[in-house]
């Protein structure tokens, strides 16, 4: 079930399982805290994902195949141990979903044979677990929306997504938390800041949940929200 | 600093351990030719020095310490007289140096005795702009008229050269070693061989973050992934087909489906072509190149 796969000098990938699944969350988060405390002096840096951790290690300390090696036997013993329960938080992300900052909701309106008030209502109907952190500091990866949103990447990628964009991909969404270079279809932006730096930040952790809710314009703006 | 010119930044070898929250590594986009002037300055490998893009740049120095420039041929000189790259030399209080425009390579590296005496903000001293972390600034800014960068004072030394053999060139055709990743074999072994055989161009939309490159495109059953880490030279494929080598500033995490890897050294002659220079790709086992970086790690006494 679990691999682990080697990928350049001094990375290599372990993939728990296929798709986008909570209760590998749960595995991933285990497997990097036994990790770290077993390994952690061999490691330069780990990325959790929905079903995959990805890590970088000090190639003067450790070869791939010898690491990989005891990735796999520590990781098959975490497998027969049970997984404790966790406390759940959930956050309220106030959107603008308007055509000034809203740059595909028409598009994904149109691939989805919706309307544009039905996107917004089915990407606020339920909430949204945070599945990993990564991509820029503090950007969320949040899961999973409802089948009918989910729209594949652009296929060219927009030099320049605002910071507080909220887009979707595939069967994912995520806030972007500062201006940077994106593929994903844009849907709105919230006024509230979200990079990790910004003390009005929200602490978001992975295993939080995040739960979208629609602003008109007048709130955007009394919020703080920019529309170029 | 008297002007910065386009793009002169302040790097280390990198922030290291901060990925988990979203940052990413940052340091010298060719670390063979960064390593070189610590090297020749036998400062430790991971010192600050600057990290000059373009050229463009002149400086004055207000003490004297000795100095290191390697790696892209800038045209420098130093009171006006020529200075070559890939020397150590004396910098005496009152010195210019000016940094004109890319002869060979794209990236020169300015090393002084001792590092660059910069704060760490993570860990390191890396810049990285998009992420508003590190620098003189500490918020990610590139060097600025007027700027000061402290520096310890040092005494003058005997000057040191790297040997022509392990100097690079930077406009031979640049064959880049793949490392086939586990999403390879969703490639059509069609595309492949085009893939193989083909020259690729580096894009005007080529930076820290990634050297995107056009040609022949490569198509992948694939559409997306879910979003998983990514390596240092992971070469991806969006929807377009055209390739992007992820390079030292890149998104932490991503959804396209990915070749491979290239080997870390190239990656790092990757970062001194020009857009409009010609690359090709071929197939490397890891086995070699890992020997070949283990090397590479024991000479520049080198931990990760």
């Amino acid at each position: 079930m679990i691999r682990i796969e080697l990928l350049t000098e001094s990375s290599l990938i372990i993939c728990f399982g296929e798709g986008i699944d909570p209760s590998l969350s749960l595995c991933i988060r285990q497997a990097v805290d036994a990790i770290d405390a077993r390994f952690g002096a061999l490691l330069t840096d780990m990325v959790p994902s929905y079903n995959s951790l990805h890590i970088t290690f000090c190639l003067g300390r450790v070869c791939g195949p010898d690491l990989r090696t005891e990735l796999l036997q520590l990781l098959q013993r975490l497998e027969s141990e049970p997984v404790g329960g966790q406390v759940q938080i959930e956050h309220d992300i106030p959107v603008y979903y308007g055509t000034e900052v809203a740059l595909d909701l028409e598009q994904v309106a149109l691939c989805s044979g919706l309307s544009r008030k039905q996107v917004i209502a089915l990407h606020c109907a339920t909430p949204y677990r945070v599945y990993a952190i990564g991509f820029s500091p503090g950007f969320c990866y949040l899961g999973t929306i409802p089948e009918q949103l989910a729209t594949p990447r652009k296929d060219t990628p927009r030099s320049r997504v605002r910071a507080g964009s909220v887009a979707i991909a595939e069967r994912q969404t995520a806030i972007y938390p500062d201006d940077s270079p994106g593929g994903w279809q844009v849907l709105g932006r919230t006024p509230q800041p979200m990079h990790p730096a910004d003390s009005k930040a929200p602490r978001l952790q992975v295993g939080d949940l995040v739960r979208f809710c629609a602003i008109d314009r007048r709130e955007f703006l009394a919020l703080g929200g920019k529309l170029d | 600093m008297i002007n910065p010119g386009p793009l002169s930044q302040i790097q280390d070898f990198g922030r290291y351990g901060q990925q988990r929250i979203g940052y990413t590594q940052g340091g010298p986009m060719d670390e063979h030719a960064f390593l070189w002037a610590n090297r020749l300055l036998d400062n430790a490998p991971e010192a600050a020095q600057i990290e000059i893009t373009y050229g463009g740049l002149q400086l004055r120095a207000l003490d004297a310490t000795m100095a290191a420039v390697t790696g892209a041929d800038l045209g420098a000189t130093l009171n006006g007289i020529p200075l070559a790259p890939w020397h150590s030399f004396y910098l005496a209080a009152g010195d210019t140096l000016l940094f004109n425009f890319p002869r060979k390579g794209l990236r020169s590296y300015l090393a002084v005795k001792g590092g660059l005496q910069v704060s760490p903000r993570l860990g390191s001293c890396a810049t990285v702009m998009r992420e508003k972390i590190g620098g003189l600034d500490g918020q990610g800014g590139k060097l600025r008229q007027g700027d000061r960068i402290p520096c310890l004072g040092q005494e003058k030394s005997q000057p040191m050269r790297v040997r022509p053999a392990y100097i690079p060139d930077y406009d031979k055709l640049l064959i880049l070693r793949l490392i086939a990743g586990y999403q390879y074999h969703h490639f059509p072994a069609e595309t492949l061989r085009r893939f193989f055989s083909s020259r690729y161009g580096v894009s005007q939309q080529s930076d820290r973050m990634g050297y995107r490159l056009i040609g022949a495109p490569v198509e992948c059953s694939l559409k997306g992934i879910v979003s998983e880490g990514i390596s240092y030279g992971a070469v991806q494929i969006p929807g377009d087909g055209q390739p992007i080598v992820l390079m030292k500033d890149r998104q932490t995490i991503g959804g396209y489906p990915k070749l491979g890897c290239i080997a870390s050294l190239d990656a790092g002659q990757l970062a001194q072509r020009m857009p409009g220079a010609t690359v090709c790709f071929r197939r490397v086992g890891l086995d070699e190149v890992s020997e070949e970086r283990s090397q590479f790690n024991r000479f520049f006494g080198l931990i990760c």
